[in-house]
């Protein structure tokens, strides 16, 4: 099978994205570069969307190289990781 | 290594996908398949209990990012079903053998079932562990039940129950311990931990114990517990931990069992007489192998990070690695039990003290330090994970304990409890 699963929409392939909860730090960084995408729930409990769109990945990159543990792990499939 | 050579990964989660890139990092050049028992590309489960359940995220959102390229040959939605190492084959399901020059297998665990399966079976019984346990589980949720039953209060059982409430729903937590997560953090954190779920409305049931779940017209209605009470509830989660899924391995003279597969220190699998084989290697949740900063007791970690960590070691060790550096990662771990943030380093088991060192229980952020005989072995954070670091750094340093000045905001020396074991 293809590692492309769901090309079939039609729409372009969106992110896929994980966060390493254990390294995160709650620090928020993240919150502010994508604040669609990342927010800080209670104290310190981080939501994040691990499939946004492929036309936000301007917003994704900046909180990835926003974390100052480097705890966003990104893949673009519409661009190659 | 010639390029003709073949790897195999069983197991196409966290620790199979993880595995696959540190060998192609690796330089590994030959063929890589990755056999796969679900028809999903692996995806993240810590998100299935908790922001999927919630209905933030569909269950489907939580294909885990990867940096395999197309060169990898995908068998998913077929289970393997043996292991000949001898032919150095694997034997999928469908019949096909696959040959491996080295294998790493990461089949992981499976939720422990309801142990009657006729009342397991009852709509309205639930297990959580794959993503279709999570679409199915979450729209039950989302029908609004009257109340929800969580039967076992460990790390699962506490999310799901506080996420209940998160929802407006009534939940009760049936846990036989007097504590929820008594198991894994002792009877005194549990205690704290289970005082603030009740805060949030959970009802706690600590001490009792599910007997039967009765159903009417297939669909569950209520429990009976083993001290004569009910609990109405139309929708129930069985959360009693996890069953490792070795049953393939049969047969295949391997060290083996429900408790998992067994490792040697670099992390390749023993066979049955204890001799290490050095084409196959095991991680995740499946594999079980000598934690070097716990005197090389056998340990078993159920532990996103774990898988990641043991899986990059694995798949480098196949990859021709030297196998002289053994894999003993700190354990760490995390749980997000409604808005609150549990934290862990290291390993509890075995401690005779726990120290409060930074905040306090009854505000809900607290960092439990956990000793035996005098040296540092596990923290705990709860709402409090900017001071796991250092805390960390001494659980992996064997720090004396208690400590002395570890406390910022407690000069004058910190309250030292019995952690509740046993
Ligand atoms: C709901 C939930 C919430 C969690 N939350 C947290 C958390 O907050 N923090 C934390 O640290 N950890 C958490 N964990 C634990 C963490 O997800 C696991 O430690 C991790 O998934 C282990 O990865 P693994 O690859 O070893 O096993 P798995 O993720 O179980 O992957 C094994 C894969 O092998 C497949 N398989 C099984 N048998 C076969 C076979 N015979 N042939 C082929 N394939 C097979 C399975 O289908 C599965 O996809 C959670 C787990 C669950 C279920
Ligand atoms: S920036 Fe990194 S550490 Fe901070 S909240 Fe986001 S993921 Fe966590």
């Amino acid at each position: 099978m293809s590692t492309r699963a769901d090309a079939s929409s039609g729409s372009p392939p969106g992110l896929r994205v994980s966060v390493d909860l254990n390294l995160c730090q709650a620090y928020a960084q993240c919150c502010y570069a994508a604040p669609r995408h990342f927010r800080i729930e209670g104290h310190e409990a981080l939501f994040y969307d691990p499939a946004p769109a492929a036309e936000d990945r301007d917003d994704i990159e900046r909180a990835r190289v926003a974390c100052p543990v480097q705890a966003i792990r990104v893949e673009d499939p519409g661009r190659g990781v | 290594m010639a390029p003709a050579e073949r790897a195999v990964v069983v197991g196409a989660g966290l620790a199979g996908l993880r595995g696959a890139e540190a060998l192609r990092e690796a330089g590994f050049s030959g063929s890589l398949t990755i056999v796969g028992a679900e028809p999903h590309l692996p995806y993240d489960r810590p998100p299935l209990s908790k922001h999927v359940l919630a209905g933030a995220i569909p269950a489907h959102a939580t294909t885990l990012p990867h940096g395999l390229g197309a060169d990898v040959d995908w068998q998913l939605g077929t289970p393997a079903a043996g292991l000949d190492r001898k032919a150095g084959t694997v034997r999928l399901a469908d019949g096909r053998a696959l040959p491996y020059d080295r294998l790493l297998i990461a089949t992981g665990t499976r939720a422990r079932p309801w142990p009657n399966p006729h009342e397991g079976r009852l709509a309205g019984v639930f297990t959580l562990r794959g993503r279709d346990d999570a679409a199915a589980l979450r729209r039950a949720l989302a029908a609004g039940p009257r109340r929800v039953l969580v039967i076992g209060g460990g790390f699962i059982g506490c999310e799901v129950a506080s996420l209940c409430r998160q929802l407006g729903l009534p939940v009760t937590l049936v846990e036989p311990s007097p504590t929820p997560l008594a198991r894994v953090l002792g009877r005194t954190i549990g205690a704290f931990i289970g005082a603030i779920h009740a805060g949030h409305g959970v009802d706690l049931r600590c001490g009792s114990e599910v007997e039967w779940l009765e159903g009417e017209g297939g669909r569950l209605v209520r429990a009976h517990c083993t001290d004569g009470s009910r609990i109405e509830a139309e929708l129930a989660v069985v959360a009693l931990g996890a069953v490792r899924n070795t049953e393939w391995l049969d047969g295949a003279g391997l060290s083996a069992d429900p408790g998992g597969v067994e490792c040697d220190g670099a992390g390749y699998v023993l066979d049955a007489e204890g001799h290490p084989d050095p084409q196959i290697a095991a991680a995740g949740d499946v594999a079980r192998f000598p934690h070097p900063l716990y005197d090389g007791r056998r340990v078993a970690l159920e532990h996103w990070s774990h898988a990641v960590a043991q899986a990059a070691h694995a798949g480098r060790l196949l990859a021709g690695a030297p196998p002289d550096a053994a894999y003993g990662a700190l354990p760490t771990f995390w749980s997000t039990q409604g808005d609150l943030v549990v934290k862990s380093a290291g390993l509890t088991e075995g401690a005779d003290a726990v120290a409060i060192t930074q905040g306090n229980p009854a505000d809900g952020r607290f960092i439990a330090l956990y000793g035996r005989a005098g040296r540092c072995i596990a923290a705990v954070s709860v709402d409090s994970a900017r001071w796991l670091p250092a805390h960390a750094e001494m659980v992996a340093t064997g720090a004396p304990f208690p400590p002395e000045g570890a406390a910022t905001d407690r000069p004058k020396g910190i309250a030292i409890f019995d952690p509740g074991f046993s």
